[in-house]
Protein backbone atom coordinates (compact mmCIF):
# COMPACT_ATOMS: atom_id res chain seq x y z
CA UNK A 1 0.00 0.00 0.00
CA UNK A 2 1.29 3.40 -0.57
CA UNK A 3 1.33 6.19 1.85
CA UNK A 4 -0.58 8.98 0.64
CA UNK A 5 0.17 11.97 3.59
CA UNK A 6 2.69 11.85 5.81
CA UNK A 7 2.51 14.01 8.77
CA UNK A 8 5.63 13.99 10.93
CA UNK A 9 6.01 15.27 14.22
CA UNK A 10 3.69 18.69 13.36
CA UNK A 11 3.22 21.88 16.00
CA UNK A 12 1.70 24.87 15.80
CA UNK A 13 0.36 27.39 18.79
CA UNK A 14 -1.62 30.45 18.38
CA UNK A 15 0.24 32.78 21.04
CA UNK A 16 -0.16 31.00 24.30
CA UNK A 17 -2.66 28.47 22.70
CA UNK A 18 -1.28 25.06 21.73
CA UNK A 19 -3.28 24.06 18.39
CA UNK A 20 -1.33 21.34 17.37
CA UNK A 21 1.31 19.10 19.63
CA UNK A 22 3.46 16.68 17.91
CA UNK A 23 1.08 15.58 15.63
CA UNK A 24 2.29 11.99 13.70
CA UNK A 25 -0.56 10.68 11.00
CA UNK A 26 0.42 8.30 8.15
CA UNK A 27 -2.50 7.97 5.47
CA UNK A 28 -2.37 4.78 3.18
CA UNK A 29 -3.78 5.16 -0.18
CA UNK A 30 -7.41 3.97 -0.32
CA UNK A 31 -8.24 4.91 3.03
CA UNK A 32 -11.56 6.74 4.19
CA UNK A 33 -10.34 7.89 7.66
CA UNK A 34 -12.80 10.38 10.01
CA UNK A 35 -11.31 12.92 12.34
CA UNK A 36 -12.61 13.58 15.22
CA UNK A 37 -12.49 15.91 18.57
CA UNK A 38 -14.68 18.14 20.76
CA UNK A 39 -14.76 22.07 19.72
CA UNK A 40 -11.22 23.48 19.81
CA UNK A 41 -9.35 19.81 19.66
CA UNK A 42 -7.11 20.67 16.96
CA UNK A 43 -9.25 19.02 14.16
CA UNK A 44 -9.42 21.98 11.52
CA UNK A 45 -5.94 23.04 12.29
CA UNK A 46 -4.86 20.03 11.27
CA UNK A 47 -6.73 20.14 8.07
CA UNK A 48 -5.69 23.80 7.69
CA UNK A 49 -2.10 22.68 8.14
CA UNK A 50 -2.46 19.93 5.99
CA UNK A 51 -4.20 21.77 3.26
CA UNK A 52 -1.46 25.00 3.38
CA UNK A 53 -3.92 27.72 5.04
CA UNK A 54 -1.97 27.58 7.88
CA UNK A 55 2.18 26.93 8.18
CA UNK A 56 2.86 24.53 11.26
CA UNK A 57 5.48 26.18 13.33
CA UNK A 58 7.35 22.65 13.63
CA UNK A 59 6.81 19.64 12.11
CA UNK A 60 6.68 18.19 7.79
CA UNK A 61 3.80 17.32 5.66
CA UNK A 62 4.43 14.99 3.10
CA UNK A 63 1.90 14.01 0.32
CA UNK A 64 2.72 11.02 -1.67
CA UNK A 65 6.39 11.14 -1.11
CA UNK A 66 6.89 15.31 -1.91
CA UNK A 67 7.30 17.51 0.74
CA UNK A 68 4.01 20.37 0.82
CA UNK A 69 5.21 21.66 4.18
CA UNK A 70 5.69 25.35 2.77
CA UNK A 71 3.93 25.20 -0.11
CA UNK A 72 0.78 27.82 -0.61
CA UNK A 73 -2.71 26.84 -0.65
CA UNK A 74 -2.43 26.63 -4.65
CA UNK A 75 0.74 24.50 -5.52
CA UNK A 76 -0.89 21.63 -2.49
CA UNK A 77 -4.27 21.38 -4.91
CA UNK A 78 -2.08 20.82 -7.81
CA UNK A 79 0.22 18.85 -5.79
CA UNK A 80 -3.07 16.27 -5.47
CA UNK A 81 -5.13 17.58 -2.75
CA UNK A 82 -8.69 19.20 -2.39
CA UNK A 83 -10.23 20.12 0.46
CA UNK A 84 -14.28 21.04 0.81
CA UNK A 85 -14.88 23.47 4.11
CA UNK A 86 -17.13 23.42 7.04
CA UNK A 87 -18.75 26.89 5.46
CA UNK A 88 -19.15 26.00 2.06
CA UNK A 89 -16.66 27.95 -0.40
CA UNK A 90 -18.74 29.23 -3.43
CA UNK A 91 -18.63 32.20 -5.98
CA UNK A 92 -21.89 33.27 -4.68
CA UNK A 93 -23.33 35.18 -7.45
CA UNK A 94 -23.06 32.85 -9.99
CA UNK A 95 -25.39 29.88 -10.53
CA UNK A 96 -24.88 26.54 -9.35
CA UNK A 97 -23.76 25.33 -12.53
CA UNK A 98 -21.31 28.65 -13.17
CA UNK A 99 -19.26 27.33 -9.37
CA UNK A 100 -18.76 24.14 -11.16
CA UNK A 101 -18.37 24.79 -14.42
CA UNK A 102 -15.44 27.19 -12.89
CA UNK A 103 -13.72 24.45 -10.82
CA UNK A 104 -13.86 22.26 -14.44
CA UNK A 105 -12.17 25.34 -16.18
CA UNK A 106 -9.15 26.00 -14.06
CA UNK A 107 -8.56 22.00 -13.56
CA UNK A 108 -8.75 21.47 -17.15
CA UNK A 109 -6.86 24.52 -18.44
CA UNK A 110 -3.81 23.76 -16.87
CA UNK A 111 -1.10 23.97 -18.82
CA UNK A 112 -3.18 24.70 -22.30
CA UNK A 113 -3.33 28.16 -23.98
CA UNK A 114 -4.44 30.75 -21.86
CA UNK A 115 -7.56 32.24 -24.27
CA UNK A 116 -9.31 28.75 -24.51
CA UNK A 117 -13.08 29.37 -24.12
CA UNK A 118 -14.51 28.62 -20.82
CA UNK A 119 -17.35 27.27 -22.15
CA UNK A 120 -16.73 24.56 -24.75
CA UNK A 121 -19.75 21.66 -25.33
CA UNK A 122 -17.63 19.39 -24.30
CA UNK A 123 -16.88 21.04 -20.94
CA UNK A 124 -20.64 21.79 -20.60
CA UNK A 125 -21.27 18.27 -20.47
CA UNK A 126 -18.95 17.24 -17.64
CA UNK A 127 -20.67 19.80 -15.55
CA UNK A 128 -23.94 18.48 -16.09
CA UNK A 129 -22.38 14.62 -15.53
CA UNK A 130 -20.68 15.72 -12.47
CA UNK A 131 -24.20 17.62 -11.20
CA UNK A 132 -25.87 14.08 -11.80
CA UNK A 133 -23.50 12.55 -10.23
CA UNK A 134 -23.40 14.66 -7.47
CA UNK A 135 -27.54 14.59 -7.20
CA UNK A 136 -28.34 17.89 -7.66
CA UNK A 137 -29.10 18.68 -11.65
CA UNK A 138 -32.44 19.81 -10.41
CA UNK A 139 -30.64 23.39 -8.95
CA UNK A 140 -28.64 23.77 -12.41
CA UNK A 141 -29.36 27.67 -13.33
CA UNK A 142 -30.30 27.81 -9.30
CA UNK A 143 -27.97 31.18 -7.64
CA UNK A 144 -26.17 29.72 -4.75
CA UNK A 145 -27.11 32.17 -2.48
CA UNK A 146 -30.93 30.17 -2.08
CA UNK A 147 -29.56 26.86 -2.12
CA UNK A 148 -30.47 24.49 0.92
CA UNK A 149 -27.42 23.67 3.10
CA UNK A 150 -26.96 20.50 1.81
CA UNK A 151 -26.37 21.31 -1.73
CA UNK A 152 -24.04 23.77 -1.25
CA UNK A 153 -22.17 21.14 0.98
CA UNK A 154 -22.47 18.88 -1.85
CA UNK A 155 -21.42 21.61 -4.57
CA UNK A 156 -18.53 22.70 -2.75
CA UNK A 157 -17.35 18.98 -2.55
CA UNK A 158 -18.32 18.31 -6.24
CA UNK A 159 -15.99 21.39 -7.09
CA UNK A 160 -13.34 20.37 -4.83
CA UNK A 161 -12.96 17.09 -6.69
CA UNK A 162 -13.00 18.09 -10.54
CA UNK A 163 -9.50 18.51 -10.72
CA UNK A 164 -8.59 15.07 -9.87
CA UNK A 165 -7.20 14.86 -6.75
CA UNK A 166 -5.49 11.80 -4.88
CA UNK A 167 -6.36 12.85 -1.78
CA UNK A 168 -9.51 14.88 -0.31
CA UNK A 169 -10.50 16.77 3.28
CA UNK A 170 -13.65 17.51 3.66
CA UNK A 171 -13.81 19.69 6.73
CA UNK A 172 -17.27 18.35 8.38
CA UNK A 173 -19.52 17.20 5.35
CA UNK A 174 -22.82 16.82 7.57
CA UNK A 175 -22.78 20.14 9.82
CA UNK A 176 -25.80 22.17 9.43
CA UNK A 177 -27.78 19.93 7.80
CA UNK A 178 -30.73 18.02 9.24
CA UNK A 179 -30.26 14.47 10.70
CA UNK A 180 -32.42 12.95 7.55
CA UNK A 181 -30.29 14.74 4.65
CA UNK A 182 -27.00 13.57 6.10
CA UNK A 183 -26.92 9.58 5.47
CA UNK A 184 -28.15 10.58 1.79
CA UNK A 185 -25.17 13.18 1.39
CA UNK A 186 -22.70 11.04 2.73
CA UNK A 187 -23.93 8.28 1.01
CA UNK A 188 -23.32 10.35 -2.56
CA UNK A 189 -20.56 12.11 -1.51
CA UNK A 190 -18.42 8.63 0.14
CA UNK A 191 -20.04 6.77 -3.37
CA UNK A 192 -18.50 9.42 -6.25
CA UNK A 193 -14.86 9.63 -4.07
CA UNK A 194 -14.84 5.83 -3.90
CA UNK A 195 -16.38 5.31 -7.49
CA UNK A 196 -12.36 7.13 -8.06
CA UNK A 197 -10.59 5.40 -5.50
CA UNK A 198 -9.70 8.47 -3.50
CA UNK A 199 -7.90 8.79 -0.46
CA UNK A 200 -10.27 10.89 2.24
CA UNK A 201 -10.22 12.19 5.74
CA UNK A 202 -13.33 14.36 7.07
CA UNK A 203 -13.59 15.98 10.38
CA UNK A 204 -17.09 14.78 11.92
CA UNK A 205 -19.27 15.74 15.04
CA UNK A 206 -21.81 13.08 14.07
CA UNK A 207 -20.40 9.45 15.63
CA UNK A 208 -23.16 7.41 13.78
CA UNK A 209 -21.86 9.47 10.44
CA UNK A 210 -17.94 8.07 11.48
CA UNK A 211 -19.09 4.67 11.98
CA UNK A 212 -21.07 4.17 9.26
CA UNK A 213 -18.04 6.01 6.59
CA UNK A 214 -14.63 5.72 8.23
CA UNK A 215 -12.36 2.77 7.99
CA UNK A 216 -10.57 4.31 10.54
CA UNK A 217 -10.45 6.93 13.31
CA UNK A 218 -8.21 9.52 14.80
CA UNK A 219 -9.55 10.69 17.73
CA UNK A 220 -8.46 14.39 18.58
CA UNK A 221 -7.68 16.14 22.09
CA UNK A 222 -6.27 19.45 23.24
CA UNK A 223 -3.98 19.30 19.99
CA UNK A 224 -2.96 16.31 20.65
CA UNK A 225 -3.75 12.86 19.01
CA UNK A 226 -5.70 11.30 21.62
CA UNK A 227 -6.37 7.51 19.58
CA UNK A 228 -5.87 6.59 15.81
CA UNK A 229 -6.75 2.95 14.55
CA UNK A 230 -9.67 0.68 13.52
CA UNK A 231 -13.42 2.53 13.63
CA UNK A 232 -15.12 0.22 16.58
CA UNK A 233 -11.78 0.21 18.45
CA UNK A 234 -11.56 4.24 18.48
CA UNK A 235 -14.74 4.66 19.46
CA UNK A 236 -14.62 2.01 22.03
CA UNK A 237 -11.92 2.99 23.87
CA UNK A 238 -12.76 4.45 27.35
CA UNK A 239 -10.58 8.09 26.78
CA UNK A 240 -12.40 8.81 23.54
CA UNK A 241 -15.50 7.97 25.21
CA UNK A 242 -15.14 10.48 28.09
CA UNK A 243 -13.01 12.98 26.28
CA UNK A 244 -14.30 13.21 22.86
CA UNK A 245 -17.73 11.87 22.69
CA UNK A 246 -18.41 12.91 25.89
CA UNK A 247 -20.16 10.08 27.27
CA UNK A 248 -19.01 9.74 31.29
CA UNK A 249 -17.94 6.05 32.20
CA UNK A 250 -20.70 6.13 34.93
CA UNK A 251 -23.46 6.09 32.11
CA UNK A 252 -23.70 9.86 31.70
CA UNK A 253 -23.20 11.43 28.81
CA UNK A 254 -21.73 15.23 28.21
CA UNK A 255 -22.55 17.37 25.29
CA UNK A 256 -18.99 17.42 22.93
CA UNK A 257 -20.88 15.53 20.04
CA UNK A 258 -23.93 14.75 18.61
CA UNK A 259 -25.55 11.29 18.31
CA UNK B 1 -23.06 35.81 -36.02
CA UNK B 2 -19.34 34.79 -35.34
CA UNK B 3 -17.34 36.71 -33.22
CA UNK B 4 -14.77 37.42 -36.09
CA UNK B 5 -17.66 38.64 -37.86
CA UNK B 6 -19.18 40.43 -35.15
CA UNK B 7 -15.93 42.59 -34.89
CA UNK B 8 -15.31 43.07 -38.77
CA UNK B 9 -18.83 44.57 -38.95
CA UNK B 10 -18.27 46.98 -35.65
CA UNK B 11 -14.77 48.26 -37.80
CA UNK B 12 -17.40 48.45 -40.55
CA UNK B 13 -19.55 50.31 -39.35
CA UNK B 14 -16.85 52.38 -37.12
CA UNK B 15 -15.10 53.44 -40.00
CA UNK B 16 -18.10 54.31 -41.93
CA UNK B 17 -19.18 56.69 -39.69
CA UNK B 18 -15.75 58.46 -40.45
CA UNK B 19 -17.16 59.96 -43.71
CA UNK B 20 -20.43 60.90 -42.31
CA UNK B 21 -19.14 62.72 -39.15
CA UNK B 22 -19.15 66.48 -39.10
CA UNK B 23 -15.44 67.41 -37.93
CA UNK B 24 -16.16 68.43 -34.52
CA UNK B 25 -18.26 65.62 -34.06
CA UNK B 26 -14.63 63.40 -35.81
CA UNK B 27 -12.35 65.06 -33.03
CA UNK B 28 -15.00 64.16 -29.74
CA UNK B 29 -15.44 60.41 -31.48
CA UNK B 30 -11.69 60.05 -31.63
CA UNK B 31 -11.09 61.13 -28.05
CA UNK B 32 -14.48 59.52 -26.93
CA UNK B 33 -13.36 56.37 -28.59
CA UNK B 34 -9.49 56.48 -27.14
CA UNK B 35 -10.97 57.39 -23.68
CA UNK B 36 -13.09 54.23 -23.63
CA UNK B 37 -10.03 52.51 -24.17
CA UNK B 38 -8.93 53.43 -20.99
CA UNK B 39 -12.21 52.64 -19.30
CA UNK B 40 -12.45 49.07 -21.23
CA UNK B 41 -9.00 48.42 -18.81
CA UNK B 42 -10.99 49.56 -16.04
CA UNK B 43 -14.00 47.29 -16.16
CA UNK B 44 -11.90 44.26 -16.23
CA UNK B 45 -10.40 44.98 -13.07
CA UNK B 46 -14.03 46.37 -12.04
CA UNK B 47 -15.62 42.93 -12.71
CA UNK B 48 -12.35 41.61 -10.48
CA UNK B 49 -13.50 43.52 -7.29
CA UNK B 50 -10.97 46.49 -8.19
CA UNK B 51 -11.29 50.23 -8.75
CA UNK B 52 -7.90 51.85 -9.53
CA UNK B 53 -7.70 55.56 -8.89
CA UNK B 54 -4.49 55.84 -10.53
CA UNK B 55 -5.15 55.17 -14.61
CA UNK B 56 -4.13 58.90 -15.31
CA UNK B 57 -0.53 57.40 -15.07
CA UNK B 58 -0.58 54.43 -17.72
CA UNK B 59 -2.66 56.93 -19.62
CA UNK B 60 0.10 59.96 -19.34
CA UNK B 61 2.54 56.94 -20.12
CA UNK B 62 0.90 56.55 -23.25
CA UNK B 63 0.65 59.93 -24.13
CA UNK B 64 4.26 61.33 -23.48
CA UNK B 65 5.61 58.40 -25.03
CA UNK B 66 4.00 59.80 -28.19
CA UNK B 67 5.31 63.20 -27.57
CA UNK B 68 8.91 62.20 -26.82
CA UNK B 69 9.41 59.26 -29.04
CA UNK B 70 9.55 61.33 -32.41
CA UNK B 71 11.88 64.16 -30.83
CA UNK B 72 14.12 60.83 -29.91
CA UNK B 73 13.97 58.79 -32.42
CA UNK B 74 12.54 60.65 -35.28
CA UNK B 75 9.38 57.78 -35.79
CA UNK B 76 6.77 60.08 -36.44
CA UNK B 77 4.60 56.45 -37.57
CA UNK B 78 1.32 56.15 -35.68
CA UNK B 79 1.27 52.87 -35.63
CA UNK B 80 4.64 53.00 -34.14
CA UNK B 81 4.11 55.35 -31.35
CA UNK B 82 0.43 54.08 -30.25
CA UNK B 83 2.17 50.46 -29.86
CA UNK B 84 5.08 51.97 -27.64
CA UNK B 85 3.14 54.02 -25.92
CA UNK B 86 0.60 51.16 -24.97
CA UNK B 87 3.90 48.52 -24.39
CA UNK B 88 5.83 50.96 -22.26
CA UNK B 89 2.54 51.50 -20.00
CA UNK B 90 1.84 47.86 -19.90
CA UNK B 91 5.23 47.29 -18.81
CA UNK B 92 5.47 49.79 -16.30
CA UNK B 93 1.70 48.37 -15.18
CA UNK B 94 3.67 44.56 -14.93
CA UNK B 95 6.23 46.51 -12.41
CA UNK B 96 4.14 47.91 -10.33
CA UNK B 97 1.36 44.87 -10.63
CA UNK B 98 3.65 42.77 -8.48
CA UNK B 99 3.18 44.64 -5.85
CA UNK B 100 -0.09 46.42 -6.24
CA UNK B 101 -1.51 42.71 -7.02
CA UNK B 102 -1.04 41.73 -3.41
CA UNK B 103 -3.55 44.98 -2.28
CA UNK B 104 -7.47 44.77 -2.02
CA UNK B 105 -10.43 47.38 -2.34
CA UNK B 106 -9.38 51.33 -0.73
CA UNK B 107 -5.55 49.96 -0.50
CA UNK B 108 -5.25 49.10 -4.29
CA UNK B 109 -7.14 51.86 -5.14
CA UNK B 110 -5.22 54.17 -3.40
CA UNK B 111 -1.91 53.13 -3.90
CA UNK B 112 -2.73 53.25 -7.93
CA UNK B 113 -3.59 56.65 -7.20
CA UNK B 114 -0.40 57.37 -5.07
CA UNK B 115 1.56 55.93 -7.92
CA UNK B 116 0.13 58.52 -10.85
CA UNK B 117 0.80 61.25 -7.92
CA UNK B 118 4.62 60.28 -8.31
CA UNK B 119 4.41 60.46 -11.97
CA UNK B 120 2.50 64.09 -11.68
CA UNK B 121 5.49 65.40 -9.43
CA UNK B 122 7.96 64.14 -11.60
CA UNK B 123 6.40 65.94 -14.75
CA UNK B 124 5.86 68.89 -12.97
CA UNK B 125 8.81 69.79 -11.66
CA UNK B 126 10.82 68.46 -15.28
CA UNK B 127 11.49 71.61 -17.26
CA UNK B 128 12.87 69.64 -19.81
CA UNK B 129 9.47 68.36 -20.65
CA UNK B 130 7.44 71.65 -20.68
CA UNK B 131 6.84 71.27 -16.73
CA UNK B 132 3.23 72.18 -16.02
CA UNK B 133 2.16 73.46 -19.62
CA UNK B 134 3.69 70.32 -21.04
CA UNK B 135 4.38 70.59 -24.86
CA UNK B 136 3.14 70.15 -28.68
CA UNK B 137 3.15 66.51 -30.55
CA UNK B 138 4.54 66.39 -33.84
CA UNK B 139 1.80 65.17 -36.72
CA UNK B 140 2.03 61.89 -37.27
CA UNK B 141 2.35 59.67 -40.47
CA UNK B 142 0.49 56.26 -40.88
CA UNK B 143 2.71 53.63 -42.59
CA UNK B 144 4.44 56.31 -44.92
CA UNK B 145 1.73 58.40 -45.51
CA UNK B 146 1.47 62.11 -44.26
CA UNK B 147 -2.84 63.52 -44.15
CA UNK B 148 -3.01 67.22 -45.00
CA UNK B 149 -4.06 69.11 -42.36
CA UNK B 150 -7.98 69.40 -42.99
CA UNK B 151 -7.76 65.16 -43.34
CA UNK B 152 -6.09 64.69 -40.65
CA UNK B 153 -8.59 64.35 -37.71
CA UNK B 154 -10.45 61.60 -40.77
CA UNK B 155 -7.45 59.54 -41.25
CA UNK B 156 -6.78 59.55 -37.12
CA UNK B 157 -10.32 58.84 -36.64
CA UNK B 158 -10.18 55.79 -39.08
CA UNK B 159 -7.04 54.61 -37.17
CA UNK B 160 -8.61 54.93 -33.79
CA UNK B 161 -11.74 52.58 -35.02
CA UNK B 162 -9.66 49.67 -35.84
CA UNK B 163 -7.37 49.92 -33.11
CA UNK B 164 -10.23 50.10 -30.80
CA UNK B 165 -12.02 47.37 -32.45
CA UNK B 166 -8.87 45.51 -32.36
CA UNK B 167 -8.22 45.80 -28.34
CA UNK B 168 -11.94 45.70 -27.25
CA UNK B 169 -12.23 42.36 -29.77
CA UNK B 170 -9.15 40.92 -27.87
CA UNK B 171 -10.37 42.17 -24.23
CA UNK B 172 -14.05 40.49 -25.07
CA UNK B 173 -12.28 37.36 -26.29
CA UNK B 174 -9.85 37.14 -23.39
CA UNK B 175 -12.85 37.55 -20.91
CA UNK B 176 -14.86 34.81 -22.49
CA UNK B 177 -11.63 32.65 -21.84
CA UNK B 178 -10.84 30.82 -18.43
CA UNK B 179 -7.90 33.24 -17.12
CA UNK B 180 -10.78 35.95 -18.02
CA UNK B 181 -13.38 34.29 -16.59
CA UNK B 182 -11.87 34.69 -13.36
CA UNK B 183 -13.05 38.34 -12.49
CA UNK B 184 -16.38 37.74 -10.78
CA UNK B 185 -14.83 34.30 -9.40
CA UNK B 186 -12.20 36.84 -7.55
CA UNK B 187 -14.43 39.10 -7.00
CA UNK B 188 -16.83 36.36 -4.97
CA UNK B 189 -14.35 34.61 -3.47
CA UNK B 190 -10.91 34.63 -3.92
CA UNK B 191 -10.04 31.68 -0.74
CA UNK B 192 -11.90 29.26 -3.26
CA UNK B 193 -10.42 30.09 -6.58
CA UNK B 194 -6.92 29.35 -4.81
CA UNK B 195 -8.55 25.62 -3.16
CA UNK B 196 -9.04 25.27 -6.81
CA UNK B 197 -5.68 25.63 -8.20
CA UNK B 198 -5.86 28.90 -9.81
CA UNK B 199 -3.64 31.53 -8.81
CA UNK B 200 -5.25 34.63 -7.77
CA UNK B 201 -2.44 37.09 -7.34
CA UNK B 202 -0.96 36.04 -10.97
CA UNK B 203 -4.70 36.56 -12.39
CA UNK B 204 -5.37 40.17 -10.96
CA UNK B 205 -1.70 41.26 -11.79
CA UNK B 206 -2.21 40.24 -15.56
CA UNK B 207 -5.85 42.45 -15.78
CA UNK B 208 -3.83 44.87 -14.40
CA UNK B 209 -1.15 45.11 -16.98
CA UNK B 210 -4.11 44.50 -19.81
CA UNK B 211 -6.06 47.79 -17.89
CA UNK B 212 -2.92 49.80 -18.11
CA UNK B 213 -1.40 48.71 -21.45
CA UNK B 214 -5.49 50.07 -22.60
CA UNK B 215 -4.60 52.83 -20.76
CA UNK B 216 -1.72 53.68 -22.18
CA UNK B 217 -3.36 52.85 -25.74
CA UNK B 218 -6.09 55.79 -24.92
CA UNK B 219 -3.75 58.68 -24.10
CA UNK B 220 -1.41 57.29 -26.97
CA UNK B 221 -4.03 58.32 -29.39
CA UNK B 222 -5.61 61.23 -27.56
CA UNK B 223 -1.99 63.02 -27.29
CA UNK B 224 -2.31 62.41 -31.04
CA UNK B 225 -5.52 64.40 -31.41
CA UNK B 226 -5.14 67.17 -29.09
CA UNK B 227 -1.48 67.82 -30.48
CA UNK B 228 -0.15 68.55 -27.03
CA UNK B 229 0.51 66.92 -23.55
CA UNK B 230 0.89 67.92 -19.99
CA UNK B 231 0.85 66.34 -16.57
CA UNK B 232 -2.79 67.09 -16.51
CA UNK B 233 -3.35 63.74 -17.88
CA UNK B 234 -1.50 62.10 -15.00
CA UNK B 235 -3.47 63.94 -12.52
CA UNK B 236 -6.29 62.50 -10.02
CA UNK B 237 -8.87 64.59 -11.40
CA UNK B 238 -8.41 62.67 -15.04
CA UNK B 239 -7.69 59.29 -13.18
CA UNK B 240 -11.27 60.12 -11.22
CA UNK B 241 -12.90 60.92 -14.37
CA UNK B 242 -12.32 57.24 -16.11
CA UNK B 243 -13.81 56.04 -12.82
CA UNK B 244 -16.57 58.35 -13.44
CA UNK B 245 -17.07 56.74 -16.88
CA UNK B 246 -16.59 53.26 -15.87
CA UNK B 247 -19.64 53.97 -13.70
CA UNK B 248 -21.72 56.00 -16.02
CA UNK B 249 -20.93 53.12 -18.89
CA UNK B 250 -21.19 49.53 -16.91
CA UNK B 251 -19.41 46.11 -16.84
CA UNK B 252 -21.52 44.22 -18.86
CA UNK B 253 -20.14 44.29 -22.08
CA UNK B 254 -17.02 45.24 -23.94
CA UNK B 255 -19.06 47.79 -25.84
CA UNK B 256 -20.31 49.83 -22.86
CA UNK B 257 -16.78 51.44 -22.21
CA UNK B 258 -17.43 53.36 -25.62
CA UNK B 259 -20.86 54.10 -25.31
CA UNK B 260 -19.96 56.03 -21.41
CA UNK B 261 -17.36 57.21 -23.07
CA UNK B 262 -18.91 59.12 -25.85
CA UNK B 263 -22.24 60.01 -23.52
CA UNK B 264 -19.79 61.49 -21.12
CA UNK B 265 -17.68 63.69 -23.98
CA UNK B 266 -21.18 64.93 -25.50
CA UNK B 267 -22.27 65.61 -21.68
CA UNK B 268 -19.24 67.65 -21.09
CA UNK B 269 -19.23 68.90 -24.44
CA UNK B 270 -22.28 70.64 -24.68
CA UNK B 271 -22.31 71.98 -20.54
CA UNK B 272 -19.56 73.55 -21.28
CA UNK B 273 -21.04 75.21 -24.39
CA UNK B 274 -24.42 76.00 -22.85
CA UNK B 275 -23.72 75.92 -19.23
CA UNK B 276 -20.00 77.19 -18.58
CA UNK B 277 -20.42 78.22 -15.14
CA UNK B 278 -22.34 75.39 -14.54
CA UNK B 279 -21.07 72.55 -16.23
CA UNK B 280 -19.11 70.25 -13.23
CA UNK B 281 -22.65 70.21 -11.54
CA UNK B 282 -24.68 68.84 -14.86
CA UNK B 283 -21.77 66.49 -14.89
CA UNK B 284 -22.02 65.64 -11.21
CA UNK B 285 -25.87 65.53 -11.12
CA UNK B 286 -26.01 62.65 -14.14
CA UNK B 287 -23.36 60.77 -12.30
CA UNK B 288 -25.77 61.18 -9.37
CA UNK B 289 -29.04 60.06 -11.39
CA UNK B 290 -26.71 57.21 -12.63
CA UNK B 291 -26.24 55.63 -9.36
CA UNK B 292 -29.90 56.24 -8.00
CA UNK B 293 -31.37 55.25 -11.45
CA UNK B 294 -29.37 53.14 -13.58
CA UNK B 295 -26.75 51.48 -10.69
CA UNK B 296 -25.61 48.51 -13.90
CA UNK B 297 -24.90 51.85 -15.86
CA UNK B 298 -26.08 52.82 -19.36
CA UNK B 299 -25.30 49.36 -20.64
CA UNK B 300 -27.87 48.25 -17.88
CA UNK B 301 -30.83 49.81 -20.40
CA UNK B 302 -28.89 48.11 -23.53
CA UNK B 303 -29.20 44.44 -21.26
CA UNK B 304 -33.04 45.39 -20.78
CA UNK B 305 -33.71 45.82 -24.14
CA UNK B 306 -31.54 43.08 -25.26
CA UNK B 307 -33.79 40.73 -23.03
CA UNK B 308 -37.34 42.31 -23.41
CA UNK B 309 -36.74 41.73 -27.33
CA UNK B 310 -36.61 37.96 -26.95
Amino acid sequence: MTTILEARNINRSFGAVVAARNINVTVEEGETVGIIGANGAGKTTFVNIVTGYVKPSTGQILLAGTDITRLEPRAIVLAGLARSFQIPQLFASATVFDNLLYAVGIAEERGRPFWNRLRTAERLRRCDKVLEEFAIAEYRDQSVATLPQGVRKLLDIAMAMVHGPRLVLLDEPTSGITSEEKFPLMDIVVGALKEQGLTVLFIEHDMEVVSRYADRVIAFYDGSILADGPTAQVLAEPSVRELVIGEHLDGGEGGNARH
Amino acid sequence: MGYGLGLVAAAAVLVGAGWVLPEWALFLAIVSLAKGLVVLGLVVLWRTGLVSFGQGLYYGLGAYTVGLLPQITGITDAVLLVATGTAIAGLVAFALGFLLSRYREIFFAMLCLAFAMILYGILVKTEALGSTDGFHVVAVTYLGYAPAIESANQVLYVFTAIVVVVLAGLVGRYLQSVTGQMTTAIRDNELRVEYLGFSVRRAVHTKFVIAGALAGAGGAIVATAIGHVDPEMVWWITSGEFVFVTILSGSGSVIAPFIGSTVFELLRSFALEYAPNFWQIIVGGSLLAVIMFLPGGLWSLVAKWRASGR
